[in-house]
């Protein structure tokens, strides 16, 4: 069978298109090389939709934390506490579960406790609240002089907010939240260890790596691959975000613009 | 209730949380060990020492985690066998992997076939916190790596002034000053460490996301004195619980323990502290 017949095969495997069976034995580098990348489109889909459903709440509960009303900011100081205070993977079996006992009393709860939709809530409740202390962190560290600038030019509310703060905060936050946005793509591969069962094997890129690592015994071929593909969906969230930094710097002089700093984190 | 929750299934869900305290005060000091070499060595003058802090810094980061951690328990353990294979079955003619296979002799079996069964499940831990100390080693000496470019260049310079070698400097200047400039990426890292510990699980080893899914499980009357439906929600909602109240703790300690190390120290913190006395 050639490399082509098997990216055919299998390379939108993920998605439930192609051949229906994983291959059994007899692994080639190609099949692994195909399954594994056809699982980044699981990692891709979680990846973006939480991040852009994320940042919008995130700008929400930031403000909210950073306001002067307790009724504001005590939500928003838990919402941020209890997310960012508990292992995301305890999060996910915790979801998990829940779903499926509101599934037993509810139907209308069915579609949640499949990992498109309930393991997505999750994610995107758990970035929303990260990002949401960077952005707060962000706020707090606005320069007086600018809001002052504004005061005086009669700007307030919303229109202050909206031409002087919100944009100033993105541009402090946005080397952390360049981070939290490689953190949480990191972050997708869990989503089919906890609870979320992977339907007819349609899995993420981890998947598929532990798939083989688990009928090959030998881990050093496929994690290396997931690896390469990793680096590569890194890299290009760094370019990204990297063309964005340089839109939100582009009224600075050049030396005291802030640099992307790429820091990659950990598990949450 | 109360005899509920004292069952022998539920003692071992206790035990479990117990072995993930201590997998915690081992793996952190383990951690900060495997650190402090990485960072010595990448600052080191010899080329490929250096070389070797910074690719063991490099290597662990940008790539998911778990992917590590699956990758190291397995690869550690093939490892060790291999090494054993070759020395105590010298005349062993097969090759090793065959095909899908990763065949070694019995007597290089770790652990031995013929273990008892805590031996098994010890063996398992500790290869659980020799792949976290590697992981997270190679965090802590990122950020230690960091403190030691951090402490001023000139109290650097005064001690080379008094004479000293650039060990001695190491030793009784650079080290003792690095800690708080290391302690906000350290606490970090250790508020890390906790949210990772559920990641026991999948490294085989009974922890408390085990036994949460096995205790919560609807239970029929046949087996148990105390039927009940589907109660996981419940116990990864007591988990949850649970970390939340020890990452609280630890951040409260972990404010302590900075406020002592700024003292008299030439940051910013350590001079409001001098302004506030």
């Amino acid at each position: 069978m050639s490399c082509l017949q098997t990216i055919a095969d299998y390379g939108l495997r993920a998605i439930g298109i192609g051949e229906r069976l994983l291959p059994r034995d007899d692994f080639t580098l190609c099949q692994q090389f195909t399954l594994i990348g056809s699982g980044m489109v699981w990692n891709v889909y979680f990846g973006v939709l939480a991040l852009v459903f994320g940042f919008c709440l995130a700008t929400l509960v930031a403000v909210g934390k950073a306001s002067p009303r307790a009724a504001f900011r005590k939500p928003s100081e838990w919402f941020i506490f209890v997310f960012r205070g508990s292992p995301l993977f305890i999060q996910f079996f915790f979801a998990y579960f829940l779903f499926l006992n509101l599934k037993g009393v509810y139907p209308v709860f069915s579609p949640f406790t499949a990992a498109w939709l309930g393991a997505l809530i999750v994610l995107f409740l758990n970035t929303a609240a990260y990002s949401a202390e960077i952005f707060y962190g962000a706020l707090q560290s606005i320069p007086k002089g600018e809001v002052e600038a504004a005061d005086a030019y009669g700007l307030s509310g919303w229109s202050r907010f909206r031409r002087i703060v919100w944009p100033t905060m993105l541009r402090l936050a946005w080397p952390a939240y360049t981070n939290e946005a490689i953190f949480l793509f990191h972050a997708t591969t869990l989503v089919f260890f906890s609870g979320f069962p992977a339907w007819q094997q349609r899995g993420d890129a981890l998947y598929y790596a532990r798939y083989f690592a688990d009928k090959t015994f030998n881990p050093f071929i496929p994690y290396p691959i997931l690896a390469m593909y990793f680096i590569l969906l890194t890299l290009v969230i760094i370019g990204l975000f990297g063309l964005v930094n340089s839109r939100l710097n582009r009224h600075l002089p050049a030396n005291t613009r802030q640099r992307l700093k790429v820091r990659p984190n950990l598990i949450r | 209730m109360a005899c509920y929750l004292t069952t022998g299934k539920h003692m071992s869900i206790y035990w479990s949380v117990l072995t993930v305290l201590t997998l915690l005060a081992i793996t952190a000091p383990a951690a900060l060990a495997f650190g402090f070499a990485g960072a010595s060595a990448a600052r080191s003058r010899i080329a490929p020492l250096s070389w070797l802090g910074r690719g063991y810094i490099a290597i662990v980061r940008g790539v998911p985690d778990i992917a590590f951690f699956l990758f190291f328990v397995i690869a550690l353990d093939q490892m060790i066998e291999y090494a054993r294979h070759r020395m105590l079955c010298p005349d062993w003619s097969e090759p090793i992997r065959q095909g899908n296979d990763f065949v070694v002799c019995a007597a290089a079996k770790m652990p031995l076939g013929t273990a008892p069964q805590w031996v098994h499940e010890t063996y398992g831990f500790f290869t659980a916190v020799l792949t976290f100390a590697i992981v997270f080693g190679a965090f802590a000496a990122n950020v230690l790596y960091g403190a030691m470019r951090a402490v001023p260049r000139a109290q650097l310079e005064t001690a080379e002034a008094y004479g000293m070698s650039p060990r001695q400097t190491f030793r009784r200047v650079l080290v003792p000053q690095m800690w708080v400039y290391a302690l906000p990426g350290l606490s970090n890292l250790w508020m890390v460490l906790i949210k990772a510990t559920p990641l026991l699980f999948l490294l085989g080893v009974e922890d408390i996301v085990y036994w949460a899914r096995e205790l919560g499980g609807s239970k029929t009357p046949r087996f148990t004195d105390y039927p009940h439906g589907d109660w996981r929600m419940w116990y990864f909602l007591a988990l949850l619980v649970f970390y939340l109240a020890f990452t609280r703790l630890s951040e409260v300690v972990l404010d302590r323990v900075m406020k002592r190390l700024t003292k008299g120290q030439a940051t910013t913190g350590g001079e409001a502290q001098r302004k506030a006395a």
